[in-house]
Formats: structure tokens, C-alpha cells, sequence
């Protein structure tokens, strides 16, 4: 008991689980974003493969890994701007759109990655992000190594949550934003477009969400393999519910959530076999559901979110 | 830009639209064909007869069409209540599961009693997979898109759980897979030494008895006005949550069936790859539907006639299979978008 109990103050056990929630933040800023504006993306996890993919390859081809980053982010932005388009002006169902993106961005990325290396058996390998260690920082014992020896791209993730939270609430653009998933015939009547404010944030929402694919293949890992999302988008869903739709709370929830799951793979070389992995791997979609139960009693969704605007109705 | 409903829908419009999507998905896929350096009219000539160029070419497409139908109209039944299932694929597993744990041995009838009671059970478990969601919904609030997602990985490692553990067929030679089902649990073939087995007429009849359900009794009634509008129905006086659930314990035992059917008609044991997202690709075929439960088996043999021929076009072009799921994929957007086109007029002000 105790040797489950320590774990929780080794190093390593930090550094893994914020290493485990750097994509996530990234993805629940992204989907963060467009929910705050009234759209609900579920074409995030083939979002999330596209990212993966085309970050990756773009280093594989010999460019820079920043290069690499942006071009994750750009493939994200135009899958955003097709969700975006079917759903805001054309007011599809979001829910039937949001799973098509999902299965054309997944598909899509497996069609090129079969055109584009058609002769590989095991994937290639890039130079990936190299951890850098922050000076000072890093020496606070425990947690300095968990936050600040990391790779610039978990960096980034901080820079990223920041980012947004200023954004959302300090910016002309933010305060119309989290509006437009509020009240959009109110921000209409102000003069601005509904339809522009929306498609913009489900784009940028997108590319955040696709540089979070592109962190397991540039920065967590090295290669691009198939089926490595493997449902993160779909809990990053259930983060955004968790964090009540605010970027901090939403960090802390990744945070946790990583936590956990680091902690649930080293639970599971002390229990050495006796329980059956699987059970492990159940835990973070299992926790995802508990914790979609507790809050849904007081979760306060976007008012408008999953409601299609029209000009002139109110 | 806005949209205007349409007074009613011409008979052009009805026809140009969802032709317009058709195109729209040929000529998108042929730009991906070019990319990967092969003619778009062999490759589609190649999936044509890989779908239906043969007697063999033909079953294979019905064979691959059966559990779709039954995702489909899984699918098709609770979007139509607007209860967002995206976890056809659990439910479909479980039902497999259910099939393998009885099937096997563990109760001996013959087949006239053994395969409706077998039918039953899986029923039941994926109703009962489903009814867990909605309830988190009708009582909590909780989202059921997510929670279904979340559910079909949890299912699957519950699965794979299962196939190292309990049900692991002891002469496997180690790998991950029950025991075949005996010979009264098999569905029949349809025609000696084909793969075509009865599943697929048991497909055909539950989409008219689900046609029949939801065009002809009250609970497909109250089905279509909580879909419609849940606080009109509500007020109108229709348990709106009764029938919430109702819904997914029909959804839930359509897509069970889909496992049943594909252990005991086609493959005899449950494996982990029993299906290549049977569940997520049913979302598509109840949409190109348009969620008629009759217009699923068209969907479905549709569908499935894309995925058997690209096989079948991959292995003789150099072009990856995975055109297939591309195709449909875009099928799915340039429809919905179609569909919508076809009610609404759009007015540029």
C-alpha cells in the first residue's frame, strides 16, 4: 500500500502526467473555443489524427519542427472552416458534421500516409522536441522537473492556456466570442457578423486541437501510428464539460485526468498482473463518465451552443 | 447569407440536390485518385465490378451490407428521437459477446429454440448497454454523445478482457479469441457455399418491422414528435423521458443484433476486428437513409458495395482501400448538406 501511496511523490510520476496532458490541454483549449462560440466540435479526434499526421510529416520531409507545429495547425484551421461552414451559415446538425469530419479527417490522413509511404513497414522515425530544462526552475525538487523540464511544446501548452483565458475575457474579440455562444442576436445587433465570429473561433479552436495531435507525434513520441488518438479528443470533450467551460478549470481537469492516468500505469506494474490491464485502461474513460455525473448537475452550457443562428430571428 | 424554409419541396429539387452530392463526392474522390496517380474512371470502373460485377462480387456486398443495415437502423431509429447514439459499436460488441456466452455450448436446444433465444439475449444486452446513457441523460443531464463515445472504448477493452480471460478459446494457440459457436447457435447460409447467411434476411425483416413501428404505432408516433420538438410533445402530454428510454432499448437491441448476427451467421467466434466500425459507419448509412428505416437497406447495400469494391479495386490498382472510407465520409457531409439544401432556400442578403 505504501509503494502505491509513494509514487505519488516521485518525480517521474509529474513529469509523465503533465507530459500525459499536454495534448489534452491543447485539445480542450481547442474545443474550448468553439464551444464558447455556440459550436460543438466532435470532428475533433479526426482533427487530432490530421494534426498528428501532417506536423509530423512535414519534419519527416526535412522541415523545422515549429514549421511542423504550424502546418498541424493550418491542416486543423481548414478542417475547422468545413465544420464551421456546414454548420454556422448552413446550420447543419452538429453532431452528424462534427462525427464526418471526424471520420473524413481520419480517413483522409490514413489515405495520404498510404500514398505518401507506400513501401514502410514500421513507421519512420523524426528527431522530436527535446525536453529543455528551465534554469532555477527546474531544481525546486518534485514539481520543478514535472513543470519545467519539459519540451517547448508543453511550454507552449501553458502559453496556450493563458493565452486563451486573456483572450476570452480581456479582449473585445474574447468578450464577443464567449457573446456569440451566449446571445448571438445580441452581437449581431451590435453589427458584427455571427457567422464570421463563429467559423473564426471553430477554426482557431481546430488548429489548437490538431497541435495537440501534432504533441504525440513530434513531442510525446517520434513516429505517426495509426489509432494513436485512441479517444483522447472524446475526453477532451468531457474535460471541457468538467471545467464548466473556463480555461483554468479545464487545465486543472487535464491535469488530474493525466495524473491519473499516469498513475494508473504504475499502479499497474506494482499490482504485477494479478488484476487485468484492461481494467487500467478502462480507468481514464470510466473516470471521464464519473466526472461528466458529477458536474452535469451544474454544468451552465453556452446558452446558444448547438443552436444554429439565422439572421433575423430571435 | 440565410436560409428560408421552403413552402414545399419541388420534385427537382428532391432529385438535383442529392445528385449534387453524389457528384460532389465523385468528383472529390477522383481529384484523390489522380493524386495517387491512377485513371478515376478504371478505379471506379474497378469498384463497380468489385461490388457487383459478379454473382460473387454481389453476395459479398449483401454479406458486408447485413450488420450495417442493423447499425443503420439502430442509428436511424434514435436520431429520428433525437438521441444521439454514437455507441452502435458497444452495443454491437456486446451483443457478440452475449452470442459467444451462450452460444457455445452453455445451453444445448435445438437450433429452433436455441438461436431466437440467443437473438433475445444479445438483444437485451446491447438494449440494456444503450438504456445506461439515456438514463444519465433523462436524469442527470449528461450528454449521451459523449457518453456513448466513451463507452464504445470501454467496451472493447471489457472485450478484449474477456477474450484473454473467460471466454478464451483454450485452443487458440494463445491468440485472443472465444470458441466457436455450435452448430444449432449458426445462422444457416442462404445458398450452399456462400458466405451469404441469414442474418441477412433477418436484417431485411426488422427494418419493415421497424418501418412499421415508427409509421404505424404510437410509440413510433411519440418517437417522431420528442425528435421533432421535446418541450411541444412534452406539453402535449407524451412521457418525453419513457420514450427516451423506450428508443434506446430499440436502438440498443438493432445494433446488438448486428454482433449477433455476424458471430452466428458469418464468422462462428468473436474476435477483436468482428467489426471495422460497423457502428460509426451505420451513423452514415441512417443519414444518406435520411433516417427512413426502409431506405437503410439501400444505404447499407450502397455502403457496402464501396467498401467490397475498393477490396477488391486496391488489390489490381495501386490506389489504398482507404479511398472507401473517404468516399463515404464525404457522402455523409455532401448529403446532410444536400438534404438540408433540398428544404431550404438560401437567400443572399
Amino acid at each position: 500500500m505504501t509503494e502505491a501511496f509513494e509514487i505519488l511523490f516521485t518525480a517521474s510520476f509529474w513529469v509523465a502526467a503533465i507530459r500525459i496532458a499536454s495534448p489534452l490541454i491543447f485539445a480542450t483549449m481547442g474545443e474550448l473555443i468553439c464551444e464558447r462560440a455556440g459550436v460543438l466540435n466532435l470532428g475533433i479526434e479526426g482533427i487530432m489524427v490530421a494534426g498528428a499526421f501532417s506536423g509530423w510529416f512535414t519534419v519527416y520531409m526535412g522541415g523545422d519542427l515549429w514549421t511542423g507545429v504550424l502546418v498541424a495547425a493550418m491542416t486543423g484551421a481548414m478542417f475547422g472552416l468545413l465544420h464551421g461552414f456546414l454548420t454556422v451559415p448552413l446550420g447543419l446538425s452538429q453532431h452528424v458534421t462534427g462525427i464526418g469530419i471526424t471520420l473524413l479527417a481520419s480517413s483522409l490522413t490514413y489515405f495520404t500516409y498510404r500514398i505518401l509511404l507506400p513501401e514502410v513497414t514500421s513507421p519512420p522515425k523524426i528527431e522530436p522536441f527535446q525536453p529543455f530544462a528551465v534554469p532555477v526552475l527546474s531544481d525546486i525538487p518534485v514539481l520543478g522537473p514535472a513543470l519545467f523540464n519539459q519540451t517547448p511544446l508543453t511550454y507552449f501548452a501553458y502559453l496556450t492556456v493563458a493565452a486563451v483565458a486573456f483572450m476570452l475575457y480581456r479582449t473585445p474579440v474574447g468578450v464577443a466570442v464567449r457573446a456569440v455562444g451566449e446571445n448571438p442576436s445580441a452581437v449581431e445587433a451590435q453589427g458584427i457578423s455571427v457567422t464570421a465570429l463563429r467559423i473564426g473561433a471553430v477554426m482557431a479552436g481546430s488548429a489548437l486541437m490538431a497541435i495537440g495531435g501534432a504533441f504525440l507525434t513530434m513531442s510525446a513520441f517520434n513516429s505517426f501510428f495509426f489509432e494513436m488518438i485512441n479517444g483522447r479528443g472524446w475526453i477532451a470533450i468531457a474535460l471541457v464539460v468538467f471545467g464548466s467551460w473556463r480555461p483554468g478549470k479545464a487545465l486543472v481537469g487535464a491535469i488530474l485526468f493525466a495524473a491519473f492516468d499516469a498513475y494508473q500505469v504504475r499502479l499497474q506494474q506494482i499490482t504485477g498482473g494479478v488484476i487485468p490491464y484492461q481494467i487500467f485502461l478502462m480507468m481514464p474513460f470510466v473516470l471521464s463518465i464519473v466526472a461528466l455525473v458529477v458536474v452535469a448537475r451544474r454544468a451552465t452550457y453556452p446558452k446558444a451552443l448547438m443552436i444554429p443562428y439565422q439572421k433575423g430571428e430571435r | 447569407m440565410r436560409l428560408e424554409p421552403r413552402a414545399s419541396t419541388s420534385g427537382a429539387a428532391t432529385i438535383l440536390w442529392p445528385l449534387g452530392a453524389i457528384l460532389a463526392t465523385v468528383v472529390f474522390s477522383s481529384v484523390l485518385v489522380m493524386i495517387a496517380g491512377a485513371s478515376p474512371l478504371t478505379v471506379f470502373w474497378l469498384v463497380f465490378k468489385g461490388a457487383a460485377g459478379s454473382q460473387f462480387a454481389l453476395l459479398e456486398t449483401l454479406t458486408r451490407a447485413t450488420p450495417l443495415i442493423f447499425t443503420g437502423l439502430a442509428v436511424a431509429v434514435a436520431f429520428r428521437a433525437r438521441l444521439w447514439n454514437i455507441g452502435a459499436e458497444a452495443q454491437l460488441y456486446l451483443g457478440a459477446v452475449m452470442t459467444v456466452v451462450l452460444g457455445t455450448g452453455a445451453v444445448t436446444l435445438p437450433s429452433a429454440g436455441l438461436i431466437p433465444l440467443i437473438m433475445i439475449a444479445a438483444m437485451l444486452t446491447g438494449a440494456l448497454t444503450l438504456l445506461g446513457p439515456a438514463i444519465l441523460k433523462t436524469r442527470f443531464g449528461v450528454d449521451e454523445v459523449v457518453t456513448t463515445l466513451l463507452l464504445n472504448f470501454i467496451v472493447l477493452l471489457f472485450v478484449s478482457m474477456l477474450l484473454e480471460g473467460p471466454l478464451k478459446d483454450p485452443t487458440g494457440l494463445g491468440w485472443p479469441q472465444s470458441k466457436r459457436v455450435i452448430a444449432e447457435a449458426q445462422l444457416p447460409r442462404l445458398i450452399k457455399g456462400k458466405r451469404l447467411h441469414y442474418g441477412f434476411v433477418l436484417a431485411i425483416v426488422s427494418a419493415v418491422i421497424v418501418w412499421v413501428i415508427m409509421k404505424k404505432t404510437v410509440l413510433g408516433y411519440e418517437m417522431r414528435a420528442v425528435g421533432h420538438n421535446a418541450e411541444a410533445a412534452r406539453f402535449a402530454g407524451i412521457p418525453v423521458n419513457r420514450v427516451i428510454a423506450k428508443t434506446a432499448l430499440l436502438s440498443g437491441g438493432l445494433a446488438a443484433l448486428a454482433g449477433f448476427s455476424e458471430v452466428a451467421g458469418l464468422k462462428g467466434n468473436l474476435t477483436l476486428d468482428l467489426s471495422p466500425g460497423y457502428g460509426y459507419t451505420g451513423i452514415v448509412v441512417a443519414m444518406l437513409a435520411m433516417l427512413n428505416p426502409l431506405g437503410v437497406i439501400a444505404a447499407a447495400i450502397f455502403v457496402a458495395g464501396i467498401f467490397v469494391g475498393a477490396d477488391a479495386m486496391s488489390r489490381s490498382a495501386n490506389v489504398p482501400s482507404y479511398i472507401a472510407e473517404v468516399m463515404v465520409a464525404t457522402s455523409l457531409l455532401t448529403m446532410v448538406a444536400a438534404i438540408m439544401l433540398m428544404r431550404y432556400r438560401v437567400r443572399w442578403s
